[in-house]
């Protein structure tokens, strides 16, 4: 990305900005932003303030390295594994029946994390583990966060009656224990990965319209919204050409940090039972089906949670350098 | 003070009445026919229809919500098909479990988040804080299942120090407790660190060292007041998680609390017990909500004045 554009900023959202022009200093060239410990000012967009802030981020890059490797893994499953997730090996288990730890102590890489209690090999069970994560965290927070949006603004903009029913029935949705709401939906409609997918988006939904909805509630007196008012947009273009716009960075924020809460939600509907299904591996499942055997096969548990845990930390860490790289009120910092 | 707390009081009967809806709604298309379960498999026909006409099941659904609504007002859950108990009284026996879990739970998470927090921000960007940080993060993503099961090998059976799940003495209590509280401990921990900041770098901090305060009274007469306010509404926010990571921790340790019954109610589909269970659960995250309202009122002479 260019930071080269004197005195003209990029087209897009970028542009239509947080609010370039009323952060200091102002420059009679137009909206720009000045670039601290520099000899001489730069332009820059905010576009490209935020790229630089990111890349600068050092662990915000470790998370963004790390979702990519995870992607990878989700994407290459068949290629990396070593074994069909499946299938149940005679050598697996020991002679009395019982799983076996990893090959690689006695330098073989036939099990590399060993097995679990039905002899399959557990480092292919937890690469083709990363699928399901993946796939359920991000589509399910895509739809959280669709809904979350639409709601919020909606709410927020328009006000008075649709406003009381929109963040009422919000309220009402949050009071409920989050995981407890989503057993009970995913029981009705009995649990497969699809069900998942649209029971955490209907549960997690709440949280963005809150976050979008107070938002709302500020950008809709000021300024720029009575100008456009006067000039005489209608209120449809106003909310998506004027409003939606200074959304994006929460949406960026939320739809990253959110994909983290849902990998965890996913993986504790599993643990539970009431979640992706066996055979299908994932990573809750597999700690499942572990539980019973943690104190003679720690590996089962061991391993799965890790993985849990660097794709929640991933997220968690690009979410928070997103957040901090798009805060319009650290300019000075680059 | 009780015009606010009253107010607060009467804000939640319509969310109440909201969660009662959704829940009886959302139970009422369940696929299993709970007459069906009443009866037992073995029944004919004939039986599962006249329990079906008994229970009510066979009215629309308002009246069955009517029904059931004016049973609730009274303290009567209804009764469980599957355990044959009724559900109130099934629920009374959980309640001291759970909530003995919650309090240790939240020990844990205010008496390691706090000060880990309040360490962090007074060391920033030195290597304590980066540690203490980069541990909360994982803290907060490692899931409170596996830690439990981690916790249950290393202290429970490799160092047999503690039990391996049951109940019975405090003992039990202390592993069910830790596994409740550290993913909350490294989120306050978080929390705690960023609303200190905001506090020390402002001005009537600056003038309180300037007179020479030292650092520790600086920390606990300036800033921790002020600090907490935040916290306080972060845990207001917590709580319907907090109780969803409390289902989890009494699946891992056996723990007999409501979490464990939801669970159950769920898996054997007894739909008393389901809808028992989500109400009682859903009017503590509300009876937990207006505490931590009272407590920021308290707190903050700003909020009970409702300005």
């Amino acid at each position: 990305m260019s930071d080269a554009h004197p005195g003209r900023i990029l087209p897009g959202w970028a542009s239509s900005k947080m609010e370039i022009s009323n952060l200091k200093p102002p420059s009679p060239e137009g909206p720009v932003l000045l670039a601290e410990g520099l000899s001489t000012p730069v332009q820059i967009t905010y576009r490209a303030l935020v790229w630089r802030r990111l890349k600068r981020d050092r662990t915000a890059m470790i998370g963004a390295v790390l979702v990519v490797f995870l992607t990878l893994i989700a994407v290459f499953a068949p290629v990396l594994a070593p074994h069909d997730p499946s299938d149940q090996f005679r050598d697996g288990l020991t002679p009395d029946g019982e799983p076996i730890p990893s090959t690689l102590l006695h330098g073989s890489l036939r099990f590399p994390l060993g097995t679990d209690a039905n002899g399959r090999d557990l480092l292919s069970r937890i690469l083709y583990g990363a699928r399901v994560s993946l796939i359920v965290g991000v589509l399910a927070n895509s739809l959280a966060v669709a809904l979350g949006t639409i709601i919020g603004s909606v709410a927020g903009y328009f006000g008075g009656f649709l406003e009381t029913i929109l963040m009422r029935f919000t309220d009402i949705m949050m009071a409920f224990p989050t995981l407890l709401l989503a057993m009970t939906l995913v029981a009705i409609l009995k649990p497969s990965m699809w069900i998942i997918i649209v029971v955490i988006g209907a549960v997690y939904w709440t949280w963005i319209a809150r976050v979008v909805y107070g938002q709302v509630v500020t950008l809709r007196e000021r300024e720029f919204m009575i100008a456009s008012r006067a000039l005489g947009a209608g209120r449809l273009y106003i909310l998506v050409r004027h409003i939606l716009p200074q959304l994006v960075p929460t949406i960026i924020v939320w739809g990253t940090l959110g994909i983290a809460t849902n990998v965890m939600l996913e993986a504790s509907l599993s643990y539970l039972g009431i979640g992706v299904q066996p055979p299908t591996p994932s990573w809750g499942g597999m700690i499942q089906e572990a539980q019973s055997y943690y104190r003679t096969a720690p590996w089962m548990v061991i391993f799965p949670g890790l993985a849990i845990m660097l794709t929640v930390f991933a997220f968690n860490l690009l979410g928070d350098g997103l957040r901090d790289a798009l805060d319009p009120t650290q300019v000075g910092k680059l | 003070m009780w015009t606010y707390l009253a107010r607060r009081i009467l804000q939640t009967i319509p969310v109440l009445f909201g969660i009662s809806v959704i829940t009886f709604v959302l139970i009422y298309y369940l696929p299993a026919d709970p007459a069906r379960m009443y009866a037992g498999p073995s029944a004919t026909v004939a039986t599962v229809a006249r329990i079906r006409h008994e229970l009510g099941l066979d009215q629309p659904l308002w009246v069955q919500y009517a029904d059931y609504m004016g049973r609730v007002l009274h303290g009567d859950l209804g009764f469980s098909y599957r355990k044959q108990i009724d559900v109130t009284t099934l629920i009374l026996t959980r309640i001291p479990y759970t909530l003995a879990l919650i309090c240790g739970g939240v020990f844990v998470e205010l008496a390691i988040g706090l000060p880990v927090g309040i360490a962090s921000a007074v060391a920033r960007g030195r290597l304590a804080d980066r540690l203490g940080m980069i541990l909360a993060l994982l803290g907060v993503s490692a899931p409170p299942f596996w830690l439990g099961l981690l916790l249950l090998y290393w202290f429970g059976y490799v160092v047999p120090i503690f039990p391996l799940g049951g109940t019975g003495t405090p003992l039990h209590l202390v592993l069910p407790a830790l596994t409740a509280g550290l993913g909350g401990a490294a989120w306050y921990a978080r929390m705690m660190r960023s609303s200190a900041l905001d506090i020390l770098s402002t001005d009537y901090v600056r003038t309180a060292r300037a007179k020479g305060l030292s650092q520790f009274l600086v920390v606990l007469k300036h800033m921790l007041p002020n600090a907490l306010n935040p916290i306080i509404t972060m845990a207001g926010m917590d709580i319907p998680w907090f109780i969803g990571g409390v289902v989890l921790v009494e699946q891992v340790f056996d723990w007999p609390g409501l979490g464990r019954l939801a669970v159950e109610a769920i898996e054997t589909v007894d739909v008393p017990l389901i809808l028992g269970t989500v109400i009682v659960t859903a009017l503590a995250v509300v009876i937990s909500g207006i505490i931590i309202d009272v407590v920021q009122a308290l707190v903050d002479p700003r909020i009970r004045h409702g300005r």
